[in-house]
């Protein structure tokens, strides 16, 4: 306390007075249970409540719930598919990944932090905006096709969503094994060699399953993107139809009744398969001791590990650098054609664009901010078990439900809820739509760091006199300022990123990715160059406003490790 | 280092005893030298191929696998057949007393029982050479007693070679056949822990493990039957003849608390010095008293077997004494006698 008086005299601000009204507050246990509470009623009315209720009542409410026959095996068809694409992909991934992952961190060098880096690049590039580069380098005559002299080596459909879904999600899979890597105990490894396994062995009976939580984190993080992307999926479908562009399609004709329905499947299937990894992946063991001495002793061989880098690095290569970075080319030819004056006046087609991007960048601002006012005690309460065992658990399960749910068929509910329930502008519930899609990055990052925090540390700054709001504001923020930052731009990101939840519902506002879609589909008629250097702008702004918030977040305070 | 036998590694913190471990197992490559095993060089050899087991302080038992599965690991990765392997296992941990434990995992063990069997899991490997780095740092000071004998017992009974790293002098007394003692990566001395104790190699080695009372002195006379010492404030100490006879030349000389007798009376020593007692240490079986000489001089002895009451008062004037056999003498080291003594 004497210290708080002595910073008040120096400088009595009203800030300071609010602020030690505020820490006084927090001494009392009624207005910390108030505090919680309202942020667990927002949670659970408004983030989760809407996104099953709406569907549920959207069901008993509709007219008819037949489907004409050819349009339900239209369905059937496209919910398959999501999960073959998905499942596939995410295997891939992590065969991969875990090789590229490994070379980041195992090989300190100069060459490897920038591979760190360039590992990022596809977080950078919003999905709709690398839909557009895939198709453009693997399905035009301008892309990688030149080489081949074809008019493009892969037309739209299965192949180029798997080559797309592979590019957004590759660099999951590697961050979170980069993560866990970094964290793993090499000493489990080192004890193996010396007890006389051979290096691949080493990896394979000891590292692995040590790492398997990480392993299946990453691929259910892998999975649940590629089942919710919907935007970027829709330019390089072509005919082809998965569940989000058959959901998409069914919304543009008027079939409510087969979104209601395909929207519904979707999610129990998810939950379902999700539900099913979780459970029974953990029981399921690859008899971790058995050896294949000779063959594992070849395969940790000099040459054959340098042939398997080579290897994972031209995957990375060929199948996610390139494309996305392909996406320069088509902007500045474009640029070259001289169509920029006309862009930057807002002339023609780019009126509409300029509104567009300043909406995205309004709804993904407000949703990261409501996030961040509504999240942080959330996950105070999951990392330090707030509300007892039982509470926590239930919260902890539901906060990954808007990852694990297709984020359109959530939009298809959040509409319904919103729209006809709760009458709302449209705007607010493009705000609430995206609030409710992105919840648990934010949540999820804090949580985990705050829960790394030494709940010494803030204990003796309590049996020091702070008020729990003190511990909050000296202790526990400094040291998890970092992941503050990192969770709002992942926000911030998936926000401007997302398209099947907007598109859902909205009907006559349209945020950049969604209304590029349209340009690119040529449901907006749109010349070549237009359509480029629309794509053009929307990654370098959101590079630029990446770069930004880098900027803030790396000014890391001294003394942390 | 011979067939069987139990090395110990002693040194302080940094001083590059895990490194020493790390690279005879082949998880470091030398920068220079050369590593043999019976005869051959092995720095080609990668760590599984070396039959070099290492056992890191915190045992990194495999988290994921049961004690049973830990111990089998590496006789199945040196390609035993899956019976075999987990029938030596077995008898491993039966041979730690664990395997009633088999199939728990490690997280459900106590900290001595997850050194037995990462012990075991050791002694099962198929390997020859034990390379246990602080086996015994992480437990409890009464149970590492307990173990210590243990430890050289099994690592005895299995014919392994052993090499024990710890920074504790007395673990290492017991324990060992033989002492290697490291100082920032150089070795000090090397032998059976009674030689290194009573006559170490050096001033540094005299400190660490015997903690001997370090005088400055200047050689002043040399004979045929013994030498002397020039103390601070002239105080003059007959000292043994070798092995440093030039006169006028600086020196320390060492003398283990244990040989100064303390009395209140006159005694028969070779050197008899008056002091008084400054400081008196209860530290269980013996009291050390520090004495203060008439030179300003602090020397320190060590009575084994007092009542409950020291049998010196603090402030009391007694005279110390020592024989001519009980002092080593070492050349003044060259950077001064605190930077000689300095630990890393």
């Amino acid at each position: 306390m004497q210290g708080t008086r002595h910073q008040i005299a120096n400088a009595p601000t009203p800030i300071h007075r609010v602020l030690l009204f505020l820490e006084r507050s927090s001494a009392r246990a009624d207005v910390r249970k108030i505090v919680y509470s309202a942020a667990l009623v927002f949670f659970l009315l408004i983030v989760i409540t809407p996104a099953i209720a709406g569907i549920v009542v959207q069901l008993l409410t509709l007219p008819t719930l037949t489907l004409s026959h050819d349009v339900f095996e239209r369905m059937q068809n496209a919910v398959g598919w999501s999960f073959i694409i998905g499942l596939t992909v995410s295997s891939l991934d992590v065969l991969a990944g875990i090789p590229l992952a490994w070379l980041i961190v195992r090989r300190r060098g100069h060459l490897t932090t920038i591979l760190d880096s360039l590992a990022d690049i596809p977080f950078v590039i919003p999905t709709v905006a690398l839909g557009f580069s895939i198709l453009e380098f693997w399905g035009s005559p301008t892309g990688i096709s030149q080489i081949f002299g074809a008019s493009g080596l892969f037309s739209p459909g299965t192949l180029l969503i798997m080559l797309l879904h592979f590019a957004f999600s590759f660099p999951v899979i590697v961050r979170v094994m980069v993560g866990e890597f970094l964290n793993y105990r090499e000493t489990y490894e080192v004890a193996a060699r010396t007890l006389g396994a051979s290096a691949f062995t080493a990896v394979r009976t000891v590292t692995l399953p040590i790492l398997r939580p990480g392993v299946l984190a990453g691929f259910l993080l892998a999975l649940a993107r590629s089942l919710s992307e919907t935007g970027a999926t829709i330019v390089v479908a072509g005919t082809f139809e998965s569940g989000t562009v058959f959901i998409k399609n069914a919304r543009d004709a008027g079939l409510s009744a087969a979104v209601v329905i395909a929207s519904l499947i979707l999610i129990a299937v998810s939950l379902v398969v999700f539900a099913a990894i979780k459970i029974i992946a953990p029981r399921f063991r690859v008899a971790p001791l058995k050896v294949w001495p000779n063959l594992e002793r070849k395969l940790s061989n000099r040459n054959v590990v340098g042939v398997r880098n080579a290897g994972s690095l031209l995957v990375f290569l060929v199948f996610v650098l390139l494309p996305c970075l392909f996406i320069a080319f088509p902007a500045v030819e474009a640029v070259l054609a001289g169509i920029l004056g006309e862009a930057l006046a807002g002339i023609g087609p780019w009126d509409r664009f300029w509104s567009s991007m300043f909406l995205s960048y309004v709804v993904a601002l407000l949703a990261t901010f409501v996030n961040i006012v509504f999240g942080l005690p959330i996950a105070i309460m999951i990392a330090r078990n707030r509300f007892g065992g039982r509470t926590t658990r239930i919260v902890d399960t539901l906060v990954d439900l808007p990852i694990i749910v297709p984020s359109l068929a959530l939009g298809v509910s959040l509409s319904f809820f919103w729209g006809n329930m709760g009458a709302l502008p449209e705007f607010w519930v493009l705000v609430l739509a995206h609030t409710t899609i992105t919840y648990s990055y934010f949540v999820r990052a804090m949580a985990a760091s705050i829960q790394g925090i030494a709940l010494e540390l803030e204990e003796a700054a309590r049996t020091l006199g702070a008020t729990p709001l003190r511990v909050f504001r000296k202790i526990t923020l400094p040291l998890t300022k970092y992941s503050l930052l990192s969770g709002a731009i992942l926000v911030f990101t998936r926000s401007i990123d997302e398209t099947g939840a907007t598109s859902a519902v909205s009907r006559a506002l349209k945020t950049a990715p969604v209304l590029l879609v349209d340009w690119i589909r040529g449901t907006v008629q749109v010349t070549p160059e237009e359509r480029a250097l629309g794509v053009g702008f929307l990654v370098l702004t959101s590079f630029l406003a990446l770069v930004a918030l880098r900027l803030v977040a790396l000014r890391k305070p001294k003394g942390r490790s | 280092m011979e067939n069987g036998e139990y090395l110990c590694v002693l040194g302080p913190t940094g001083s590059g005893k895990t490194t020493l471990l790390r690279l005879i197992a082949g998880l470091l490559r030398p920068d220079e030298g050369a590593i043999y095993f019976d005869g051959k060089p092995v720095n080609r050899l990668e760590a599984h191929d070396r039959n070099a087991v290492y056992v890191p302080q915190q045992y990194a038992l495999f988290p994921h696998l049961t004690v049973l599965q830990n111990v089998a690991f590496g006789p199945l990765a040196r390609q035993k057949p899956e019976k075999e392997a987990l029938d030596a296992a077995w008898k491993t941990l039966e041979m730690v007393r664990l395997s009633w434990r088999a199939k728990a995992y490690p997280n459900e063990l106590s900290g001595g029982m997850q050194q037995r069997v990462a012990l075991a899991r050791g002694l099962a490997s198929g390997a020859d050479l034990l390379l246990l780095d602080e086996p015994l740092g992480a437990l409890d000071a009464r149970l590492r007693l307990d173990l210590r004998h243990k430890l050289r017992e099994l690592v005895k009974q299995s014919g392994f070679t052993a090499i024990h790293v710890t920074h504790d002098r007395d673990e290492a007394m017991s324990v060992a056949d033989r002492i290697l003692v490291l100082r920032g990566g150089r070795i000090q001395d090397h032998g059976v822990p009674p030689r290194v104790y009573m006559r170490p190699s050096g001033i540094f080695v005299a400190n660490l493990i015997g903690g001997a009372n370090l005088l400055e002195g200047i050689v002043d006379k040399v004979t045929e039957e013994g030498s002397t010492a020039r103390m601070r404030g002239g105080l003059m100490i007959r000292t043994p003849r070798a092995p440093l006879p030039t006169t006028e030349q600086p020196v320390i000389l060492a003398i283990r608390k244990e040989t100064v007798e303390i009395s209140s009376r006159d005694i028969q020593r070779d050197n008899v010095l008056k002091g008084e007692v400054r400081e008196i240490h209860f530290l269980g079986s013996f009291r050390e008293y520090l004495i203060r000489l008439t030179n300003g001089d602090v020397i320190a002895s060590r009575r084994f077997l007092e009542g409950m009451e020291s049998e010196f008062k603090v402030g009391e004037n007694v005279t110390a004494g020592f024989d001519c056999r009980d002092i080593i003498i070492f050349a003044y080291p060259r950077q001064g006698l605190r930077k000689e003594l300095e630990i890393s």
